[in-house]
């Protein structure tokens, strides 16, 4: 399979067997080959300039032209020879200070010498190169700000875990790293199916995916009002019943979410169902009448065996979440948090942190109010977190020249026990508790 | 209870956390007998706390209230008592995702300091990983012991007492990670090495001055340690308040109710609809950052071992 980065283009097959960590030269054919450890040879020419008064530049100082590189690259010289060739053919070089000159090699490297290195997937990478070069599909959700998440949300095995997140599972696959396959993870998904792309990308044993669940959203409000169970009753696959339509033997609301669930094009079942659909119509064309109907029989019965596991997964599901005893709640998706966080909120223990990312601050803001008038929550902090990166060399550190300009905000805080009945008084002491006046404040108190 | 595992309801013996109010809170010790003072008046322990579920609340003598919380490494680095400088959980966080963490790694620590690091780094590597911390000063090494017996995490860490500059941490070739937060980093940089597993262990140095971290960098170079990165991470906290703002009397033209630009009887221009408390206000809800600030913790460093 060719793979293609950033300009590159290149075969895996000659990684495999290899360590993880290993970087690979790229050959002209596309293979990959284990880098030798080249001794850097202090650079012959130790002519270097002071300063760059004198340094005009006019895009005349490189002597190659573009067609002169391309004829060295055809040849199959190796980059780091076409790097020298650069270097002895550039009439500004010497009079470059030895920094310039550092940063002109370094920099010729990058876009000469092909040089690939294969690591083995975390979320620090993940995160980083989500952020780098999808941050769209992540909520801009910048990597820091997922590590505060983890951490606040004291994310650690043995939990039970409540995740809504529309970060292509990125999120979703930090918090099973975190957990070690240990405890469980209920995911709520809005739509059909849960988004896993990232969260395929960590590489977890099988056994991780046996205690993650997933919840519909579409459903919580039904749960939460007591008329999820009456609503969903479980029913026998009808071995003789051969049905055109799969609306038959189920209510019509579990039909609609498992249509629905057979829809989209992220979960795995509807995607088997496909390839059965696909397989079922190549076939039919060759075999007889009979034979067909046999067929269509079997795959009805496998559609509703499908179908009746799912329900019955669902079930689960909704009991796990009745209990009402998860160990932590973290949402970070495109919704308006206030009520993802308001609803789901109802399913997590007392003394239990829950942590909200929203790209944006005022959604928090409006969040935070609604969590006061509720009640039930102690520690509320609206935060976000700066970061910078810097280049330390000697007699060069500095930050770096560019920095990310917002990585998200966070809203965190722990439960308590609910007073429903006292929730007015509870109020008004909060505030006094909770919130400390200022001089100028005293009149808004009572709206803050 | 546990730290590094949630329990229910309120035993004899454990650590529970009591929350006064905003930003006030204070660790106590469960026991049988004994009785907590707080401002609010007092808790008596066999009464108010043992056999209580975890968040709940609990009426002082006084007649006010507070919540009992389990807990969290988190909470543990707000209230613990500070024998060092401690770490706090906004660098805790970038570390032990940066370090790559998780249940069964092997972590190596040095200084142990007040615990405040140790006790985040235990919870994320339970319950198949083990924390190996080496401490120089011999009474907050026993102190440290101390309060991992007593927070039920003695059997997930080993602490050391020695100098990691000259003995290193005790073990080799088996840490997934190497931490250091000591005055001379650069002097242990060989022996982080040589505690770390063969190939792709992660090291981190947090050093408060920008010369300690270059002749850290400089160090680990020499040793071969690659993807070298050198971060800060600062945390930033936003008070939500509803402000109101004066409108200005810009006087009135004659007879002309309508101000030009601005109306202040309809404030639909600040997006979410407030009301108005007096006339000549607009109120609105705003994310107000706090008068100061943490400007500087430490630069951290991380590397490779390639």
């Amino acid at each position: 399979r060719k793979i293609i980065f950033e300009k590159q283009w290149f075969y895996l097959d000659n990684a495999i067997g290899h360590i993880y960590g290993t970087t690979f030269e790229v050959t002209s054919g596309g293979n990959l080959q284990p880098k030798q450890e080249v001794e850097e040879t202090a650079t012959e020419t130790k002519e270097a300039g002071t300063d760059n008064r004198n340094i005009v530049d006019d895009g005349k100082s490189q002597k190659l032209t573009h067609d002169d590189i391309k004829a060295l690259k055809d040849k199959g010289i190796k980059g780091q020879e076409i790097v020298q060739q650069l270097i002895e053919n550039s009439t500004t070089f010497r009079d470059k200070t030895e920094f310039a000159q550092d940063k002109y090699i370094k920099k010729k490297k990058k876009k000469y010498e092909a040089v690939i290195t294969i690591v083995k997937p975390s979320t620090r990478i993940l995160s980083t190169m989500y952020y780098a070069r999808e941050p769209g599909k992540i909520n801009h959700l910048r990597y820091d700000t997922l590590a505060q998440m983890l951490t606040l949300g004291n994310i650690h095995a043995g939990n039970k875990m409540i995740v809504m997140e529309t970060c292509a599972g990125l999120v979703l696959g930090a918090v099973m790293e975190r957990m070690g396959g240990y405890g469980s993870i209920i995911q709520m998904y809005p739509g059909g199916g849960p988004v896993r792309a990232a969260t395929n990308c960590f590489g977890f044993p099988k056994l991780f995916f046996d205690n993650l669940h997933e919840f519909p959203l579409s459903k919580v409000d039904s749960l939460l009002s007591g008329t999820f169970f009456t609503e969903t009753l479980p029913s026998e696959p009808e071995d003789n019943m051969v049905v055109e339509e799969e609306s038959n033997g189920l209510t019509d609301e579990k039909q609609t979410s498992l249509q629905e669930a057979e829809e989209a094009s992220t979960t795995e079942a509807a995607m088997e169902i496909n390839q059965t659909e696909e397989q079922e119509t190549t076939d039919i064309n060759a075999e007889d009448v009979e034979f067909k109907e046999n067929k269509e029989k079997e795959n009805v019965r496998e559609k509703q065996r499908k179908q009746w596991e799912r329900r019955k997964k669902l079930i689960e599901t909704a009991a796990l979440l009745r209990e009402k005893n998860a160990d932590g709640l973290i949402i970070a998706s495109k919704f308006h948090p206030t009520p993802l966080l308001l609803s789901l909120l109802e399913f997590v223990a007392p003394s239990r942190p829950f942590v909200v990312y929203c790209q944006y601050k005022e959604p928090l803001l409006e969040c935070y109010t609604k969590l006061r008038e509720r009640g039930g929550v102690i520690n509320l902090k609206l935060s976000e977190t700066w970061l910078r990166n810097y280049q330390v060399l000697p007699d060069r550190s500095h930050p770096k020249l560019t920095m990310s300009g917002g990585g998200g905000y966070l809203l965190s805080g722990i439960t308590v026990v609910l007073d429903k009945g006292k929730s007015d008084s509870s109020h008004s002491e909060a505030l006094k508790m909770e919130e400390p006046s200022c001089k100028r404040c005293k009149v808004q108190d009572l709206h803050c | 209870m546990s730290f590094v595992e949630y329990g229910d309801t309120i035993k004899d013996g454990d650590t529970a956390i009591v929350f006064l109010g905003h930003e006030s809170m204070f660790p106590v010790k469960v026991q049988h007998g004994t009785v907590t003072q707080t401002k609010y008046g007092v808790i008596r322990h066999s009464m108010d706390l043992i056999g209580k579920k975890y968040g709940s609340k609990v009426t002082c003598s006084k007649g006010g209230w507070v919540f009992i919380l389990h807990p969290t490494p988190e909470l543990w680095t707000m209230n613990l008592p500070h024998r060092t400088q401690i770490l706090y959980s906004t660098d805790i966080s970038i570390i032990t995702m940066m370090l790559e963490l998780k249940p069964g790694s092997i972590v190596c620590e040095s200084g142990t300091g007040s615990g405040s690091l140790s006790h985040a780094l235990i919870r994320t590597v339970a319950p198949t990983g083990h924390l190996y911390t080496v401490e120089f000063h011999q009474q907050r090494a026993e102190k440290a012991r101390e309060e991992f017996r007593e927070h039920g995490v003695d059997h997930l860490v080993t602490v050391t007492n020695q100098d990691v500059c000259k003995n290193g941490f005790g073990v080799s070739n088996i840490a997934d990670a190497v931490f250091l937060d000591i005055p001379s980093p650069w002097e242990a940089i060989g022996h982080a090495k040589s505690a770390l597993k063969a190939e792709g262990g992660r090291i981190c140095s947090f050093s408060p001055c920008i010369e300690q971290v270059q002749r850290t960098c400089l160090a680990m170079e020499e040793y071969g340690f690659t993807e070298i990165n050198t971060l800060e991470i600062l945390l930033r906290v936003y008070n939500v308040r509803t402000i109101s703002l004066q409108i200005p009397d810009l006087g009135k033209a004659a007879e002309d109710n309508s101000s030009a630009g601005f109306d202040s009887s309809n404030p639909s221009n600040q997006g979410s609809p407030c009301t108005n408390l007096q006339q000549g206000t607009v109120q609105f809800k705003s994310g107000v950052p706090l008068r100061e600030m943490v400007g500087h913790t430490g630069y951290l460093t991380f590397a490779t071992k390639s």
